[in-house]
């Protein structure tokens, strides 16, 4: 093996955890090097091992971490044989990590300039003036428009994006040849997460460093790395050059993990979303065969038997014994459905089952503070249908959906009318009848299932709220065990022991236990893998084909929305900037600022300028202003600009007129 | 899974030797406290005045008292009267403070910011002085002693039950509560209770430590159990002027006392590393 010329090698690692007494294996023959320069993606779904991959490689394993076998060299230098002292220099000259939370990197309680500082000094360099100068200066290659204002603040007064490329700018100060990244955009928003990859692959040029790239999203690592390591259950299935390993894997479970993406041109009324059966082995799992046997539909008698070697297959390698079937995988997803369209189309032809008007909420803090989470909404939902919920984080979508939940109660001023009949701002003022017909499923089902109860607990509390008792509630929690694909012997657990996949299976059977009309679903697969994610969509597509439910789906990933959603309605600092059917959306003319949000994570990226501004302070005017690529001139500073109509049922907030942006846009 | 966790708890409370230490000491009281009069061969109220204050020899394990009585079987029947008082007062202040925890914690608001400065304000000042003036008010007896010490525990148990309900009530198990249509009752007693239950095992044993030395020391100023109880607290009040000479008539009862509430805290050391 040529060590001279990686930034990072993996030789046959095993790392076990103590646990309990026993040694669990959650690494095994961990086998890669990552070349001085390049971008190694390491990609798996939760439980795969990747963290503790970044871990080992800076030798900060958990206390009952052990490398058990194997070799990592860091700049050719063998980690385990270091001293204390020499694990201190190489660990602040040689390599650096950002992790997923920059909260949590960053102390508190410390003005940034004075945190960056300290990386200087720890790196053993005089502490003088000029290191201010210094901080600038990386401040400065970040991108961060106002170093010295920076370097004066707490890392609360920072935004999300803002904090992460400080923390990037901490990593990159003392000039590592490894760059560890875990997770860096998991916790930011679309538009703000583009920005940051775009940062980093700059960097990545400009300081020639090697990045392990660490993270459960393929799109990311496709669109970051050269190289990419697959890692299902602790072992490497497949590895090479990203672009091969993505147009052509050559292992079952690459396959599979893409194929359960909703990609573009998928939608619920033509097609299922795949899906890989199963449930990844718990860590420490001994097999005599392949680990992804069980769950594989290509796997036979000899996957069972014998363990696969990495086989080679010239410049890229898979752990599979039959390379050449992978891509031929047969397609998991049956029954693709037919004849729902018109369905929706006839759902189109309705009354609105639930119609809100002038929606507001204002949060009232000390101080007379005031914070206008939404701003005067009116939307309506007919039945069967799925309205899609988009805008990054302080948009008030959450908000919204508590409104209109009764949760908490709107300013005075708006209504809500479901069915004909005007709706009560609380629950505690609503009828059972309308408490039963709206319901919620959260975005995370460890916090909205009761942990003290069973799951039979937990969906019989609300059959017997809908007046079922005995047999007849047995029955009917069977059937809906059943509806969301739930075994029975899974009624008697507690949410604990349940996977995540299966939690929300629980929250779906509870929501669906009063026969709802409208189910809001809060981000309800944010929380999930990919493989998991698919099974929920699937599943809430068939209950709302088999009951004509509407849902208000609330998403951040644009792929979700388009597969589930008939409309979508865009939210920007709590105004609706545009609300229209799908399909008109994504074909365009769209608002900028929806522009922006498609476009995020694209070759042809709209960039938008400055941070989301606070909600207690709202720009003048059209909300969007300050941010806008297309701003026109004091129009939009001066007039709010009222819903045009785009096209049958497309409305857009802007005073450029819809076919003008349509031709900027194209 | 839920049986497992059960088991998993049973098999490390077997493990645990701080609580089965605990509870040796705490069950061998229980056994006194009950069947005491019927394990000793003298009648601990018996007094033989020609022979007072003997110390501890065959006859007399434990000496006697300035009345001749047995202090041995004093010893033994003393348990009692606090191991009737003392538990009762704790499960009366766990109860009315977890109610209080429940309540102040879900509803928020302004009941919570008054409730809250009155138990600070009861927390400021020592909660012996704060039971001598109720007792002295009420007049004493077993009943308004578990009464008072009830009373005095309810906003420290609540403080604590408050804490962990204001996290609870931020997760969403109760907004999907509220969305079935749950009133605030079953929402705070079905949904939220089970889930500080631990908690509440755990600061009830806690205080159930302090409610024996509490009781002790009641009786030692008088206000507590009442003669002619064999109480221990009361013994070593009747009986500390002779330590002197006769230490016997005070270092049992005294040494009783501390087995006691070492054998509580030693319980509820090894409860809490059980559940968590």
């Amino acid at each position: 093996m040529m060590t001279g010329d990686s930034a990072l090698i993996f030789d046959h690692v095993d790392v076990t955890y103590r646990v309990g007494g026993r040694d669990r294996r959650v690494l095994t023959d961990l086998n890669f090097q990552i070349a001085r320069g390049e971008a190694y993606g390491l990609v798996g779904e939760s439980g795969s091992g990747k963290s503790t991959a970044a871990f080992a490689a800076v030798r900060y394993l958990a206390r009952n971490g052990l490398v058990s076998s194997g070799n990592i060299l860091i700049d050719g230098r063998d980690l385990m044989a270091l001293s204390p002292g020499e694990l201190r220099q190489l660990r602040s000259h040689a390599v650096s990590m950002v992790y997923q939370d920059p909260t949590r990197a960053l102390n508190p309680s410390i003005r940034i300039g004075r945190q960056m500082a300290e990386v200087f000094e720890a790196a053993g360099e005089q502490r003088a003036n000029p290191e201010l100068a210094r901080v600038a200066d990386m401040l400065g290659r970040v991108q961060i428009a106002n170093p010295r204002r920076v370097m004066e603040a707490y890392p609360h007064e920072l935004s999300g994006g803002m904090q992460q490329r400080v923390v990037i700018a901490m990593a990159l100060s003392t000039n590592p040849a490894l760059l560890i990244l875990d997770e860096p955009t998991t916790a930011l928003d679309a538009t703000v997460e583009a920005e940051i990859l775009e940062l980093i692959a700059t960097l990545r040029a400009e300081f020639s460093i090697a990045l392990l790239f660490i993270s459960h999203s393929l799109r990311v690592i496709a669109q970051m790395c050269d190289r990419v390591g697959v890692l299902y259950a602790g072992e490497l299935v497949e590895e090479g050059p990203a672009n091969t390993i993505f147009d052509s894997s050559r292992h079952p479970y690459t396959v599979g993990l893409l194929r359960c993406l909703p990609g573009p041109g998928l939608r619920k009324d033509r097609s299922r979303l795949e899906t890989i059966a199963g449930f990844p082995p718990p860590p420490g799992t001994k097999t005599d065969g392949c680990i992804f046997a069980p769950r594989c539909s290509i796997a036979t008698g000899r996957c069972q038997r014998e363990t696969p070697p990495m086989i080679d297959l010239g410049g890229r390698s898979t752990r599979c014994h039959y390379p050449e079937r992978a891509a031929d995988m047969p397609h998991v997803a049956p029954d693709n459905r037919s004849g729902e369209g018109n369905a929706i189309a006839m759902a189109m032809d309705n009354a609105p089952l639930l119609q809100a008007t002038n929606l507001s909420k204002t949060f009232t803090g000390g101080g007379g503070n005031n914070l206008r989470a939404v701003n005067a909404i009116s939307l309506d939902l007919r039945p069967g249908e799925t309205l899609g919920i988009i805008g990054e984080s302080g948009s008030g979508k959450s908000t919204l959906a508590k409104l209109l939940l009764g949760l908490t109660a709107a300013d005075p001023g708006g209504t809500i009318i479901m069915n004909g009949e005007p709706l009560p701002a609380r629950t505690a003022r609503r009828s059972p009848a309308q408490l039963k017909a709206l319901q919620m499923i959260f975005q995370n089902p460890g916090s909205a299932l009761n942990r003290a109860q069973t799951v039979r607990r937990l969906i019989g509390r609300s059959l017997r709220k809908a007046g079922l008792s005995g047999a007849a509630l047995e029955d009917r929690l069977r059937t809906l065990a059943n509806n969301v694909r739930l075994t029975i012997g899974t009624l008697d657990e507690k949410p604990r022991s349940l996977s995540g996949g299966m939690q929300q299976r629980v929250a779906i059977a509870r929501a669906f236990a009063g026969e709802p009309r409208i189910v809001v679903c809060d981000e309800p697969t944010s929380a999930l893998d990919v493989s998991v994610q698919a099974a929920i969509l699937n599943l809430l597509a068939d209950l709302q084909a088999e009951r004509n439910v509407s849902y208000l789906f609330i998403s951040h990933d644009l792929n979700v929305v388009h597969y589930l959603a008939d409309r979508i309605a865009v939210l920007y600092l709590g105004r609706l900037v545009e609300i229209g059917p799908t399909d008109a959306i994504f074909a365009g003319p769209r608002h900028p600022y929806t522009e922006a949000l498609l476009t995020a994570g694209t070759a042809h990226r709209v960039s938008l300028t400055g941070e989301i501004p606070s909600a207690a302070n709202l720009p003048s005017a059209c909300v969007f202003q300050t941010r806008c690529p297309r701003k026109i001139g004091r129009i939009c500073e001066e007039q709010e600009p009222q819903l045009i109509t785009a096209g049958d049922g497309h409305e857009i907030r802007c005073h450029i007129p819809a076919d003008e942006l349509k031709h900027m846009q194209t | 899974m839920s049986t497992s966790i059960r088991a998993d708890r049973l098999r490390a409370a077997s493990r645990s030797v701080t609580l089965l230490s605990g509870l040796t000491i705490l069950i061998f009281w229980t056994v006194c406290a009950l069947f005491g009069g019927a394990l000793v061969r003298m009648d601990p109220f018996a007094d033989d005045l020609l022979r007072t204050l003997t110390p501890p020899s065959a006859a007399h394990w434990f000496g006697t008292d300035q009345l001749g009585r047995d202090v041995f079987s004093r010893v033994v029947v003393g348990a009692r009267d606090i191991l009737t008082v003392a538990p009762l007062a704790t499960l009366l202040g766990a109860a009315a403070g977890t109610i209080l925890g429940l309540v102040t914690g879900y509803f928020r608001g302004p009941f919570d910011a008054v409730a809250s400065r009155i138990i600070e304000a009861i927390q400021a000042v020592p909660l012996v002085i704060v039971a001598l003036l109720a007792l002295a008010a009420v007049g004493t007896s077993n009943l308004t002693v578990i009464l008072v010490i009830g009373f005095v525990f309810t906003p420290l148990i609540g403080r604590t039950v408050r804490t962990a309900v204001l996290t609870e009530a931020d997760l969403d198990y109760i907004a999907a509560a509220r969305l079935r249509g749950d009133g605030a009752f079953s929402i705070m007693f079905i949904e939220i209770l089970p889930n500080v239950m631990p908690l509440v095992l755990v600061e009830t044993t806690v205080r159930f430590g302090y409610a024996i030395f509490f009781v002790a020391s009641l009786s030692f100023l008088g206000f507590g159990i009442q003669p002619p109880s064999p109480d221990w607290g009361l013994a070593i009040a009747e009986n500390y002027s002779l330590i002197g000479s006769y230490w016997w008539v005070v270092m049992f009862d005294a040494l009783a006392t501390a087995s006691l509430v070492l054998g509580v805290n030693l319980a509820a050391d090894g409860l809490q590393s059980v559940l968590e």
